[in-house]
């Protein structure tokens, strides 16, 4: 952990830069390119009218927003994930939550429950209560008998995931609606295409409230890395406090799954890495994680939308590239040095 | 909120578990305020279980624990973590939290939870690690420490509670001699009533006040060293013999055992 930073302001103050600059990118670039020093025109003179402007504002703007609140929403979720299992391999993809939440959201719509409107609060809701469904099984699993192995979480993480996107695949094959292909794919890959501007608020919301409520638990988060005694002897009821952090992370996770699918691996690669630039204490941490999370998914999906175009491909398969090999090596990491397989 | 040395009362406790072992039963024990108390036994006879029920992370099924006149579980686990203190055996470092982080974790039930640290608990921190003899290794992961400046970073994290009641699980277990006689000292200087597992029994009888002495989960003997530690005791309680003579410069009882192979 030799490449800590030690000026927090400093590191906040490149990171926004860099959200900043992946965002002008994502508005740049695409089937018509806009050179950036022209977005940035259009962004602060507020400009609407012209083709380029509308292309900024109306196609590509609400994309690039729902990346950042995505990107940062999946890496506070995952940071707060491995504190609570006390495991770096912890991810809300990998541990069903994401799944859990697409399945909540696919049966709503499936089942045509609350059409309209009403559509609008049922699918968050049930994509909530499909995440923390999928998080309370997988820790139970993974903790029977009272001991929590990182073997053992992976793999209960990893078969409930698949349960569920299989289930997930079904319903959708098995209703009536067109297009299946394009809707399994969204749900179990993830894709921000259908980013629209009416429908940023809530996603915003939930993150920025669940953000700072979170970084607002820094030291009782911290205290659970000392361990289970060790953080109840230090005063903090774990079982109290680990329930509503379970809570608090599936509405966040159930509510971008809501609008984006589950994207996988970016809550595990990037607190991960924020993780070495600014050591372990959460207070710091969480705001990194959540910038550097915002800059990692606006990268992913310019790719998604440049690489094979005309053609997107979901940008859950170029997180799952950059993601899975990382996991892995991580995985034989941890393996070799703490025997946490055991 | 100033420290003061708490009183420990524990009356009648047992401990069985959920299949029906019974890991420790009637088990009364006291500790004056300031006092030493020295908890030794064989392995198995319910020293870690008794500690674990003083200090709050296993409910005991029968007794009953107060500090201070305080009944010990009806008391929140913040309110308790204000009171009582704990050095385990072992602590697991996770993330690469360094060890002035580890240590100032010994602040938290004095604070709200969104409060952050004051340069008051700053210079505390580094006060306590000084004390234990480890300024210098404040800023180094922690899992990357040594078995026994674990231990003695988990001992600073302890002082910076404030504790009434200080509760170590073998202290000196991962200690060469040196650390474990400093270690032993330090503890007497500190403004807390102390409670700590030994298996030395000439470090036990050397710096605690009294000893209770657990066998298959009771309390067979209690009292100053020099009552407690007898010949018949250690046959009886540890299947060793041994000769008792008296330490040449703290007149302590002094242990020379006897392998089992010689003659008498």
């Amino acid at each position: 952990m030799s490449t800590r930073i030690r000026s927090f302001p400093l590191l906040v103050a490149a990171l926004s830069l860099a959200v900043g600059a992946a965002a002008v990118a994502g508005l740049a670039i695409g089937a018509v390119r806009i050179p950036p020093g022209q977005v940035v025109g259009i962004l602060f003179s507020g400009e609407h009218t012209g083709a380029f402007a509308s292309i900024v504002w109306d196609v590509r703007m609400p994309r690039v927003i729902l990346a950042v609140v995505v990107g940062a929403g999946l890496a506070v979720a995952g940071t707060v994930l491995q504190a609570v299992v006390r495991n770096p391999l912890a991810d809300p993809y990998l541990l069903g939550a994401s799944s859990g939440a697409s399945l909540g959201a696919v049966l709503v719509i499936v089942l045509g429950v609350g059409a309209g409107t009403a559509s609008t609060v049922a699918l968050p809701v049930a994509a909530f209560l499909g995440s923390m469904g999928a998080l309370v099984v997988v820790y139970a699993l993974a903790r029977r008998g009272g001991i929590m192995t990182a073997g053992r979480l992976v793999l209960a993480g990893v078969a409930v995931q698949y349960i569920l996107a299989a289930f997930t695949s079904l319903v959708l094959v098995l209703s009536a609606k067109a297009e299946h292909a394009r809707a399994i794919m969204f749900w179990t890959l993830g894709g921000l295409g259908g980013a629209r501007w009416d429908q940023l608020a809530l996603p915003a919301i939930v993150l920025t409230l669940g953000t700072v409520l979170l970084v607002a638990l820094a030291r009782p988060l911290d205290l659970l890395l000392a361990g289970e005694e060790s953080a109840q002897v230090l005063g903090l009821d774990t079982n109290r406090f680990r329930a509503a952090v379970f809570v608090l992370t599936s509405l966040v996770i159930g509510v971008l799954v809501a609008y984006s699918g589950a994207i996988g691996f970016v809550g595990l690669m990037v607190p991960h890495v924020a993780r070495m630039i600014t050591g372990a204490g959460h207070r710091r941490l969480l705001p990194v994680a959540a910038l550097g999370g915002a800059v990692f998914l606006l990268l992913a999906d310019l790719v998604a939308r440049t690489v094979a175009a005309p053609q997107e491909i979901p940008v859950g398969v170029v997180t799952a590239l950059t993601g899975g090999p990382y996991f892995l090596w991580l995985l034989r990491r941890h393996t070799r040095t703490e025997g946490l397989m055991a | 909120m100033t420290p003061h040395p708490a009183a420990l009362t524990v009356t009648g406790l047992g401990h069985t578990t959920a299949d029906g072992t019974s890991l420790i039963r009637d088990v009364d024990l006291d500790a004056v305020p300031g006092e030493t108390v020295g908890l030794v036994g064989p392995n198995g006879s319910g020293k870690t279980t008794l500690l674990r029920c003083i200090y709050g992370t296993l409910r005991p099924t029968a007794g009953s624990i107060s500090i201070d006149g305080t009944d010990s579980f009806a008391l929140t686990v913040k309110e308790r973590a204000r009171r009582v203190a704990v050095v385990p055996q072992d602590a697991p470092g996770a993330f690469g939290l360094t060890v002035a982080e580890v240590v100032a974790m010994g602040r938290s039930p004095h604070k709200r939870f969104w409060e952050q640290d004051t340069k008051d608990d700053t210079r505390r921190v580094t006060e306590a690690l000084t004390r234990v003899g480890s300024a210098d290794l404040a800023h180094r992961p922690f899992e990357q420490l040594s078995g026994g400046e674990r231990q003695r970073a988990l001992v600073a994290r302890a002082l910076v509670q404030e504790p009434g009641l200080l509760a170590l699980d073998e202290p000196t277990n991962h200690l060469d001699i040196r650390h474990q006689l400093e270690l032993l000292s330090l503890l007497r200087t500190l403004p807390a009533t102390k409670l700590v597992v030994l298996h030395d029994l000439n470090l036990a009888a050397s710096y605690c006040d009294r000893l209770h002495v657990l066998d298959a989960g009771r309390v067979v003997a209690s009292g100053p060293p020099a009552d407690v530690i007898t010949e018949e005791l250690l046959d009886s309680v540890y299947g060793v013999r041994a000769r008792i003579g008296t330490h040449p410069t703290t007149s302590a009882p002094h242990i020379v055992y006897i392998p089992p192979e010689t003659e008498r």
